[in-house]
Order: C-alpha cells, then structure tokens, then sequence
C-alpha cells in the first residue's frame, strides 16, 4: 500500500508537470479528491505509480488530454436536483421575459444532461428561441458525449420524476428519440447550444450572461480558487444576472459571495447585487 | 484524548445499531464521528433530524470546506462522497459511486486513514456489501484502531465479514458493547469490549 507522504509528493510532481508544461492548473484542486482520481487512472492504465504519469506527460503526444479526461470527470443526470430548476423557472425566467435576446452559461457541463434539461424548461416556457446557451467543459470526452446528447433509456426513464418535480408539464420522453436502447434529444433543442472546451480555474470570462449555471465543480476547489472563480462568474454576468450553484455548494464562506444575494438557500441560487 | 476522530460505516441493518450508540455515547469530551451510511439523497435531513430528537446528539450534514469539531456527529450526505483532507477539513466530490454506493465508506475512509493515521478510530457494521473493507484494511495499515461489528450478531453480515476477509481487527464486537467500547478507547481506559483473539 501507498505511503501517505509518498503519494503526497507524487500527486505535486504530477500537478506540477501539468502546470509547467501545459499551463494546467490543478494546484487548488482538494487534495483528497485528486489523489483519489490520480490512483484510479494509474489502476486503469494499468502502471505502478502516479510519477508513472510523468513521463507520458511529458513525452507522449495527446496523453495530457487521455489525462484530463481522466481525472476531470463529473457525473450528472436529467433535471438533477430539480429543486434547483424549479427555482430557476420561478426567479429567473420572469426576468428572461423581459430580454428580446440572453445567455445562460452552464460551466462544467460535464455530460450535458442539465444543458438539455434547460433547453427543455425554456422550450415550455416559450423562451428557447431567445436563448443562446454555452455549455462548457474542461474535459474534452464530456464535452463531445454533452454534443452528441445521446444517453441510456434508463438515464432519461430516470429523470421522468426529476422532470416532474422540477416542474415539467409533458413527459422528458417527448424530447427524446430512442433508438435502440439509447435515447438521444431532439435537434431542435440544441439549436441555440454551443459547446466549448473552457477552464474555469484559467481561462476568462464569458461576457454578458443572464444566468451561470456551475453545479457540482466549486467542491473539487480550495476555498482561494472557490472563490476566484465566483469572481469570475460574476464578471461574466451583465447587470443582476444570476448563479446556480450545485445542491451543496455556497457562497456564505467566500469573499467574492459578497457581490451577489441569495434567492434560495436550499436551490442554491444567486443573484448578483 | 487517544483518538482525534472516529469513522463510522454502515449499511443494511445499522440504523438501529447507531441509534443505540449515538444514544447512549458521552455527549463531551469526543472527538469528531463521520458517519456514512448508504442513504439516498434528499434524505440526508430526515436523517439528520431523526437522530438528534431521537438520540440527543449532535449531528450535522457534513458541508464542503467545513472545519470538524468534538462532541459532533458529521453525516455524510446521500447523493455526494464525503473525504477528509491532510489538514482535517471535509470535502464532497460528486464522483461516480463506488461498490456501488454514493456516499461511500471506503472514500470516507481511506481519506480519513491519511489525515489522521493512529489518532484515527475506525468502526464498521453491518451491511449487505463489501464498502467499507478496503478502508478499514488502509485505516489499519496506517495505524488506527478498527472495531468491527461481529458478523454474528449483524443483521446483514456482508460488511463485516469482508473487512475481517482483509484485517484483523483490534476489536470485534457486539453492538451492545458497542458504546462503552467507544468511550473506554477514546478515554485511554482498557476497553471492555472483546478483544479480538482473545477466545
């Protein structure tokens, strides 16, 4: 079994390499979480040590994407924490109404399913086609699988009751073609969609968005990054815009949380001020 | 103090088993107890709840960045994996389950064995899976104390069984023995519980 110490400086060589060569910057990721996916893609890839990674980094071409991908990987699903959409649908929308034209930014997008899911709640409301949607990621694999919008039937025969209880008025089904125990969305819902590789810890801002969504990815940071990058959604927010955090994510503990009033504690919706 | 946290884990079968332990443990002079139990999302309140009118205890959701205190109770909430940093803060991921299970024991666990290596005690009960064995097997490698809830007395032996398939614990036990076991470690009195090997 791994010594502590030893994977301690194992993991900094690794984050070190990824800094220096390829500006990535994994240095205020929490720890206990890195180390953890480090070890699963070193078992997956079948090699002895996290410094193994090292050498491929540094000289096999397109392995720091195979790693990125590898260690950057969130999971999510239809109308996840449909609490949270509900509270959309009942602060934001009324003021999307009174735009001839937004954006809405999803950072983090990871697969997609909460990307489509919004498509589907603006579509109800009557306001997808003054939408322009952002979906971004930093892992590549995501991001292509979040464009392709393909998922399993279970996946969406899952997010039936997170549909409903977001408040949904038809069926997630009625958006979805399914073909052959797969389920992909329909094309006229990711027509005002765009998709982008963004890193929220380096790359800047998205301007002039009404609302950001950034679920379940300020947990993997140090509270210093945490709130950086709250300061950077609110840079990319025009006037009163808003932020959905995931289900337990808060900006009570951040310094840049004092640009922004919460709406629902529970939903974990923001507002800037 | 002998230990500066305790890492509970649980499955099928032990609510009961803590219910009884968070109602008869010392309300002062305790360190920290992270619980991970296999419960679904949006329960983690009802849960909450139910212990501390229940039990009397002082349990919390445990928070992302939060900095543990004594004389607490942490429940890791359902839907997320709750990890123990080097410098003892908690943190959640929303990575894919593991064994199956989103909290899992063995997250809580491993990272737990770093950040507090023998100042760590570690209990697991019963439950109808194998999550929870490879994080006592770290646990006791970077020397904490294991207790194991003796798999005769378990109402789903699964969880148990795996952990002994790994380790030797320093305790096996009964859960009726369970809380004075506790509080016997945590004060540094030679605990009453059986010793494993003993007979």
């Amino acid at each position: 079994m791994i010594d502590p110490d030893v994977l301690k400086i194992e993991t900094d060589l690794v984050v070190t390499a990824l800094h220096q060569r390829y500006g990535l910057d994994f240095r205020q990721y929490s720890r206990a979480s890195l180390e953890r996916r480090l070890q699963g893609l070193v078992e997956k890839l079948a090699l002895d040590h996290v410094t193994d990674l090292i050498p491929r980094l540094l000289h096999e071409p397109g392995f720091v994407d195979r790693m990125v991908n590898g260690i950057a990987v969130n999971v999510t699903e239809p109308f996840r924490d449909p609490e949270c959409f509900a509270a959309i649908r009942e602060h934001v929308f009324p003021v999307l109404r009174t735009y001839p034209y937004f954006k809405i930014w999803h950072a983090g997008c990871a697969s997609g399913e909460e990307v489509y899911s919004m498509a589907i709640m603006l579509r109800e409301a009557g306001l997808l086609d003054r939408a322009q949607i952002y979906a971004t990621d930093i892992n590549t694999d995501a991001l292509a699988r979040a464009r392709d919008g393909i998922y399993t039937s279970e996946a969406i025969a899952r997010g039936e009751k997170n549909y409903l209880a977001a408040g949904g008025t038809g069926q997630l089904a009625d958006y979805v073609l399914q073909q052959y125990g797969s389920a992909r969305f329909a094309n006229s819902l990711r027509d005002n969609m765009v998709f982008s590789q963004h890193n929220v810890v380096s790359d800047e801002v998205f301007g002039e968005m009404v609302l950001v969504l950034c679920r379940n990815v300020l947990i993997y940071f140090e509270r210093d990054l945490q709130n950086r990058v709250v300061d950077l959604f609110h840079r990319s927010l025009a006037h009163r815009g808003f932020v959905a955090l995931g289900a337990k994510e808060s900006m009570t503990h951040l310094a840049s949380g004092s640009d922004f009033e919460c709406l629902d504690r529970h939903a974990r919706l923001y507002r800037a001020v | 103090m002998q230990f500066d946290a305790i890492v509970i884990g649980g499955s099928h079968g032990s609510f009961d088993v803590l219910m009884n332990l968070f109602a008869s443990l010392p309300r002062s002079d305790m360190p920290p107890i992270f619980v991970v139990i296999h419960i679904p999302r949006d329960s983690t309140q009802d849960f909450v709840t139910h212990f501390n009118t229940r039990c009397g205890c002082r349990m919390v959701e445990i928070e992302d960045k939060q900095v543990p205190e004594g004389d607490r109770v942490y429940l890791a909430p359902g839907g997320y994996h709750a990890l123990l940093e080097r410098d003892r803060r908690l943190s959640l991921s929303s990575d894919e389950p593991v064994n199956h299970a989103q909290p899992s024991i063995d997250v809580l666990f491993e990272s737990a064995a770093v950040a507090y290596g023998n100042r760590l005690l570690a209990v697991l009960l019963t439950g109808a899976s194998s999550d929870g064995a490879a994080g006592m097997a770290r646990i006791d490698a970077l020397g904490g104390t294991t207790i194991v809830q003796d798999p005769t007395t378990a109402r789903s032996p699964v969880m148990p069984k795996a952990a002994l398939a790994l380790i030797r614990p320093d305790h096996l036990v009964a859960p009726d023995v369970l809380a004075d076991t506790i509080r016997d470690l945590v004060s540094g009195a030679q605990p009453r519980g059986m010793m494993h090997g003993d007979g």
